[in-house]
């Protein structure tokens, strides 16, 4: 089972990154779950949502603890919360941040990819919700096929967007892949 | 000659179920709820907002609004009001439907009683929330088990498929014995995660839960007047009372009934047989008993310590009311340690499916019966928690309460 954590705050688009992630993972042949827990229920209060994925139904409920992927979309979480609470030695941690891994979380053990999903988001998109984009990046270490990461994009967001919209949020998902593959080693 | 007869019936088999199974999709909890409901075609759908069940409201509203789904959807004041929407609905001889939960449900405590007494067959969703104070959004199951007198049968989901499945079963009972039915569904836990689950399709639906027409004279009618909700003087209330509490004492059978016609329709059975479900409880030494999304962890523990040799079941109610003592001690016999696992407890008591357990083991069983509180308001329950259950039930020499995870 792959287990990923996703951190950021309301209004960033946090619980339907994991949504996106596990429709996509279905749309491959996987069994996933995917939930949120909500702070309160208002814009920037921090959002955590989990992911897990499977071959077979997943049948427990408890939270995910020791992530296979840790996805942080606002690096202001790092100074709010343990986001590294619970990871393994050979854990992920895909942060949106323009630093470097080493300026921004000096000493930290796991394997730490920074992305500048801002930048990429707003010259893409125009607006800073980068969960799209941070998709991209993540799908760029757990392979999930092109073909069902633009499926599960629109299937969540097709009823509220409309095309334009969603054609720039795949946009940015694989400008956000193809950095990813091209700054760090896969 | 036979044999090829045999892979012919075989092959029909095998299709049937691929049939059944093309409709696996991967959906939200609510989401998959409000589908089901466009499925059962309600003529009423009341609504009002309240987490964590607003996405099923929300969904309903949509589908409503598409065309897709033929009801009057009707936004109420509050709770009781809609409550009160469906109790006049239902009393019209119409399907009906709403989804509620913690404060909400409180909210409607009195309405819930008038429909059950009044032998109307509403229909509702229990979110289940904890309760105020302090206030708190997440997940418990203090709601409902709070109005279980109300005389109302209550069913409970581990899954969001057994979620879908139990609204149709629910519907089902209710038309038959003009009684109403709750299914409850952990807040969150279910309704707001995605996971795979097979969508029944419209003619299936249709094959199980006939339209739903009232019998002539249990209905308001210009045609055919009555007189619903009429004043009962102390020489038939209790009449009356007995003759409620005798019905939904004796659905168990028809739960039954109604489970097996569902698994010959759509290839599944609801648990065992739409009252429990046992899980490797046949040679346990301790079973775990519980209700609800929590069942899914415990299974996986379970598996977990027989791997490591220790005998270890789960007995799942899925029918709290009726709470059916034959089928629950017929799982528990063998065991030596029963731990039950609430979330929910009577202050100043225990967790309220651990006071029923005891009831219905009290002159039947000789075995030890241990309350376990977990993951009031959203207080996540881990698989080390559920371990150190059965850990304690087995060390322990008290009978007290235990809050696992409690700091």
């Amino acid at each position: 089972m792959t287990e990923i954590r996703i951190h950021g705050r309301g209004g960033q688009g946090n619980v339907k990154l994991a949504e996106i992630i596990a429709i996509a993972a279905f749309e491959d042949g996987k069994s996933p779950q995917a939930f949120p827990f909500f702070g309160v229920e208002r814009r920037g209060a921090p959002v955590t949502a989990f992911v897990k994925i499977d071959s077979k139904f997943i049948r427990s409920r408890e939270q995910v603890y020791n992530p296979d992927y840790v996805i942080i979309q606002d690096p202001s979480i790092l100074a709010v919360e343990n986001v590294f609470s619970g990871c393994k030695k050979n854990s992920v941690v895909i942060i949106n941040s323009d630093k470097s891994p080493k300026n921004l979380c000096p000493g930290v053990s796991y394997k730490v990819i920074c992305v500048p999903a801002n930048e990429i988001v707003l010259k893409v998109i125009g607006k800073p919700i980068t969960n799209t984009t941070m998709l991209g990046a993540f799908a760029a270490f757990y392979k999930l096929s092109k073909k069902s990461l633009e499926k599960a994009i629109k299937i969540n967001l097709g009823e509220r967007l409309d095309k334009e919209i969603i054609d720039k949020n795949i946009k940015a998902m694989n400008e956000a892949y193809n950095w990813v593959s091209k700054n760090y080693k896969l | 000659m036979i044999l090829n007869r045999l892979e012919h019936r075989i092959k029909n088999i095998e299709h049937r179920i691929m049939k059944l199974n093309s409709n696996r999709q991967f959906l939200e909890g609510s989401h998959a709820v409000a589908e089901i409901i466009k499925l059962i075609k309600p003529a009423v759908v009341a609504a009002y907002p309240i987490t964590p069940q607003t996405h099923i409201v929300e969904d309903l509203a949509k589908i409503k609004a598409s065309g897709a789904g033929d009801f009057e959807y009707i936004n109420t004041e509050s709770e009781f009001a809609a409550a009160s929407v469906l109790l006049g609905a239902s009393a019209t001889g119409v399907r009906t439907y709403t989804a509620t939960c913690s404060q909400g449900l409180l909210l409607m405590t009195e309405v819930l009683f008038c429909i059950a007494g009044l032998r109307l067959p509403v229909v509702i969703t229990c979110a289940n929330r904890s309760v105020s104070a302090p206030i708190n959004i997440w997940n418990d199951q203090q709601d409902a088990v709070t109005i279980r007198d109300a005389g109302w049968l209550m069913l409970y989901a581990e899954t969001n498929q057994e979620a879908v499945d139990l609204h149709l079963l629910a519907y089902r009972l209710a038309e038959t014995l003009r009684l109403p039915v709750m299914v409850n569904m952990d807040g969150f836990v279910l309704t707001h995660t995605y996971e795979p689950l097979i969508m029944p399709t419209q003619e299936h639906v249709n094959k199980f839960l006939p339209a739903y027409k009232a019998e002539v004279g249990t209905f308001l009618d210009v045609k055919n007047p009555v007189t619903i909700g009429a004043l009962a003087y102390p020489d038939s209330y209790m009449e009356i009372r007995k003759q409620l509490a005798d019905d939904i004492y004796s659905s168990s059978d028809l739960i039954k009934k109604y489970n097996t016609e569902f698994k010959k329709v759509f290839g599944r059975s609801i648990g065992d047989n739409g009252i429990v479900e046992e899980y490797k409880t046949k040679d346990a030494e301790v079973v775990l008993v519980a209700m609800g999304s929590v069942c899914g962890t415990i299974k996986e523990v379970v598996d977990e310590l027989r791997e490591r040799k220790q005998k270890v079941g789960l007995l799942k109610i899925i029918s709290f009311r009726p709470f059916v003592d034959d089928e629950i001690v017929k799982s528990l016999g063998k065991a030596k340690y029963i731990a039950v696992v609430d979330k929910s407890i009577s202050l100043g008591s225990e967790g309220i499916l651990a006071t029923e357990i005891k009831r219905a083991a009290y002159n039947r069983l000789k075995v030890k019966i241990q309350s376990f509180v977990v993951g009031l308001g959203g207080h996540d329950v881990t698989k080390e928690m559920i371990e150190q259950i059965v850990f304690d039930i087995k060390k322990d020499k008290t009978s007290g309460i235990h809050f696992v995870g409690c700091s």
